[in-house]
């Protein structure tokens, strides 16, 4: 058959145990550290420790390193059933960056297994106040002294659970000499740069506080004069781009699942309280009003599951382009974004209570049309692959 | 030890059972499937006895159609070493269902049977009965805890007055309640396994067993709605209305 759209026993299993988790050990904490802003040391260490008694940690890596090796259309799978819980408790369901991929030598054993293993956090610090959609625009740099480098700038958004032991942390180590294409400014050359916690000269503090997953924390990261290793390169001098755009779109298709997730829990709530809540004598299901929004939410919910379990299968075969994460990525978040209001919308008043969910689910949606890729930076990287092959 | 656990695909639990238009069952066209909550506990005691050393092999037993094979496929995930599946397409009721049972035993040769009380569609609570009688093996219905010590079984039940405690001689069927464990859901390491776990299966023809239905269903209703309740100001006002009203005290 073309097209199959049935899962296997085990994705279908994975699913199950994946659902089984979150709501035995991520949903009955959510109202609690939301509204504390926080996440109790021993509760993160709790879920890590069952996730990876459940080897549900580190599932996106490969089987070779010690990772779960599931394939994209499977991570795809847990990634929505995992995103149904909020990124503060789930993020302890640890996934290292894939990136580590190109640690080399030492580097393994240092970075990599211990990541998998869940003794050490990576987080990947790219953006700062003056790059953000603009990546390009970073000016960290990296100067050789000797046989080491010196790392100066900031990092801002840096985001994760915890607090990380090392970031992959992204800096200008030179000037392209052929200049940028089309005349445009000079292209820099980037390189990742792996940096211990504790190295002197880096500097880690808490951003501001944030209105989606208050407990998904940012960091803001200086450099002053940090001095580290030429071992502390992650694979080559100037490739640090390339590295980043090869798993990029990967984060794209976690984050348009995780949205499907979401929406689905979203739905399932709006959908039970407007079968039982009743008003002018009958429930709210039956005015038009509400059925219909219920109609458009899994409309538009199971065009975005396609979406992403379509980019996911070409991921697999290969054959996949940026357009295709980004269009995933662009509608699964967008969605989220009407699904959860229209959530809002059909519990009233309810809605906007802290005593339920969905006030939270309307707060967390938001961010996702701005991380990953702002929904303006996926509608251009759909953009450009429709002009660019048209273009002289 | 040999350990043959039965399980039965069932509607999910969480699942709304609707009865079909035509009053000849109930709906189970694009319904959740999983696999009956006591055989899960059955299953989840059958890899606690191998995990503590008591069990040899887990084989966990199914019976019906052909996606009977994704419920094997979950016991296999959780822990049971091998599956088998009676293939058939013909309603299966308690009896057919033991008496398929016993041949795959007097095939395997168990030390003990594990089956749920009931299945939660039916609700039957006849079939761990019946395989034991057919079998002419000692019986520990609704366990709550299993201890076995050499040839012998102890059995908490949980009856209707509390708990008893029985001794069994093995071999020996039981049958689970609620409170024997808490199942454990698969690891995804073990969900990769399973898939290599191979499952038997065969025929009610190939055991020998005839499964044609003895009993014949007439209708199958929904339970009249529930009636709004009322609310009473005083105690007084309740017992008189628990006396006259519903005529219960």
């Amino acid at each position: 058959m073309a097209i199959d759209f049935s899962p296997t026993d085990e994705q279908r299993m994975l699913v199950e145990t994946v659902r089984q988790f979150v709501e035995k050990e991520i949903f009955p904490y959510e109202a609690e550290v939301d509204r504390a802003g926080d996440v109790p040391e021993a509760l993160g260490k709790q879920i890590r420790d069952r996730a990876m008694a459940q080897g549900l940690y580190a599932a996106n890596m490969p089987e070779s390193v010690g990772g779960g090796g599931l394939d994209a259309v499977s991570m795809t799978l847990f990634d929505r059933e995992l995103g149904k819980a909020t990124w503060g408790l789930a993020g302890y369901v640890g996934r290292p960056s894939e990136i580590l991929m190109a640690c080399a030598g030492d580097q393994i054993d240092r970075y990599l297994t211990p990541c998998v293993r869940g003794e050490r956090k990576d987080c990947f610090a790219l953006s700062e106040p003056d790059a953000g959609s603009d990546a390009m625009a970073i000016t960290t740099r990296a100067e050789r002294r000797g046989g080491d480098w010196v790392l100066n700038g900031t990092k801002h958004f840096i985001s994760g659970v915890g607090t990380p032991d090392f970031a992959i942390v992204f800096a200008v180590t030179g000037v392209e000499e052929s200049g940028g294409k089309g005349g445009g400014r000079p292209r820099k050359r980037i390189t990742a740069f792996l940096v211990d916690r504790d190295t002197p000269g880096f500097e880690m503090r808490r951003g501001p506080r944030c209105v989606s997953y208050r407990t998904y924390n940012n960091y803001e990261l200086s450099f002053t004069d940090c001095r580290i290793g030429a071992d502390q390169v992650l694979g080559e001098e100037g490739a640090g781009f390339d590295l980043a755009n090869r798993w990029l779109s990967g984060t794209r298709i976690l984050v348009a699942a995780t949205c499907c997730g979401k929406a689905e829990r979203a739905l399932t709530m709006a959908t039970e309280w407007a079968a039982t809540r009743k008003q002018f004598g009958q429930t709210i299901g039956r005015f038009q009003g509400t059925s219909f929004k219920l109609a458009d939410m899994a409309t538009e919910l199971r065009a975005a599951d396609l979406l992403t379990l379509n980019a996911a299968w070409k991921y697999d075969h290969g054959t996949m382009t940026s357009g295709d994460a980004a269009m995933a990525k662009l509608f699964a978040s967008e969605m989220l974004g009407r699904v959860t209001d229209n959530a809002l919308q059909i519990f009233g008043g309810m809605g906007l209570m802290e005593e339920l969910p969905v006030e939270r689910f309307w707060r967390d949606a938001r961010i996702e049309r701005i991380w990953e890729g702002t929904s303006e930076i996926q509608r251009h990287i759909i953009s450009r692959e429709l002009l660019r092959p048209l273009e002289s | 030890m040999k350990v043959l656990v039965a399980v039965k695909r069932v509607i999910d639990a969480n699942v709304k059972v609707r009865v079909k238009a035509d009053g000849t069952g109930v709906e189970t066209t694009n319904v959740k499937m999983s696999m009956n909550p006591f055989d899960e506990i059955g299953i989840e005691e059958a890899i606690r006895l191998k995990e503590a050393g008591k069990a040899t092999e887990v084989i966990a037993l199914s019976a019906g159609v052909q996606q009977c094979q994704e419920t094997l496929r979950t016991a296999l995930a959780m822990g049971a070493d091998r599956g088998i599946l009676i293939q058939t397409d013909a309603e299966l009721q308690p009896l057919a269902v033991a008496k398929l049972f016993k041949a795959v035993v007097e095939k395997e040769q168990p030390q003990l049977v594990i089956l749920g009380k009931q299945a939660i569609d039916d609700d039957c609570n006849q079939t761990g009965q019946m395989l034991s009688t057919l079998l002419g093996w000692a019986q520990g219905t609704f366990a709550s805890k299993l201890e076995p010590n050499g040839d012998s079984l102890t059995v908490t039940r949980e009856v209707d007055g509390g708990l008893e405690t029985v001794a069994l001689k093995m071999p020996a069927v039981i049958t689970t309640d609620l409170r024997l464990n808490e199942p454990r859901y698969a690891s995804l390491p073990n969900i990769m396994k399973a898939k290599k776990k191979p499952i038997e299966t065969l025929t009610p023809d190939e055991l020998g067993v005839d499964v044609s239905p003895r009993l014949k269903t007439l209708k199958v209703v929904e339970p009249p709605p529930r009636k709004s309740g009322v609310r009473v100001s005083s105690v007084a006002e309740l017992v008189d209305k628990l006396r006259n009203e519903a005529k219960v005290i």
